[in-house]
């Protein structure tokens, strides 16, 4: 099987759908695929990332803790738009801090997290393969 | 009236309809996605804040938490309700409008 660049396009709110959970075990199976998976989160899925969620009083499971396994899965290519952080009055201190292993680097540990203007996100989309929509 | 908004103002335009369509003297609770129209410094937060001088705007507290945000992160003038005080505006307002 070739290997294909595949870009999971997160642009939902974390827990009103089933979206974002789909999106985030889609990543992990292209993954386990061997799969070139990268992650981007735009417009409202930049929510998904906020810290400290806490969904137990809807009888939840808060799924966005798994995000700290995408390295694991050696998923490490995160994107965030800042743009759409802006226009919901985040910034990055208001998201979870995910890092990586950079094998190639002397182990040294990275943020997951990379942070792009919509010039650079739109460059990312148009160079996969792939696009998943969540 | 009680309005009922459960949609991210961000991606769907229910909160800007109730806005512009809700009696003075209402109250809007926001409740699942819409309760991020109730955070500071976001594209809507000067629509919210403005439509506070004539409405009361209310938010459910556990879905608030649920998305990893508190009381701090608010719109000044925004209450808070738990599921208790969501039952008790459902039964103080004999007409409810879900802007689904």
């Amino acid at each position: 099987m070739s290997k294909k660049r595949i870009v999971c396009l997160n642009r939902r709110a974390p827990h009103g759908t089933n979206y974002p959970q789909e999106g985030f075990e889609v990543a992990l199976i292209g993954a386990a695929f061997d799969q070139d998976v990268a992650i981007a989160f735009v417009d409202d899925g930049v929510f998904q990332l906020k810290s400290e969620q806490n969904p137990r009083n809807l009888g939840l499971k808060n799924f966005t803790r798994s995000f700290g396994a995408l390295a694991d899965y050696e998923i490490c290519e995160v994107y965030v738009e800042i743009e759409s952080l802006t226009e919901r009055g985040l910034v990055e201190d208001d998201l979870m801090t995910l890092i990586w292993e950079d094998e190639d680097d002397g182990d040294i540990e990275k943020p997951l997290l990379r942070f792009v203007g919509q010039d650079e996100m739109s460059q990312i989309i148009s160079e996969a393969d792939v696009v998943l929509n969540f | 009236m009680l309005h009922i908004v459960n949609k991210s103002p961000f991606e769907k335009n229910s909160l800007a309809s109730c806005l512009r369509l809700s009696a003075e003297e209402s109250t809007i609770l926001l409740i699942e996605d819409a309760v991020y129209a109730a955070l500071v410094n976001t594209s809507v937060s000067e629509s919210v804040h403005r439509a506070m001088d004539e409405k009361r705007i209310v938010a459910l507290e556990p879905d608030l938490a649920a998305r990893g945000f508190d009381a701090n992160h608010l719109i000044n003038g925004v209450e808070l309700v738990d599921y208790d005080g969501f039952v008790t505006l459902t039964v103080d307002n004999p007409k409810i409008q879900s802007w689904l």
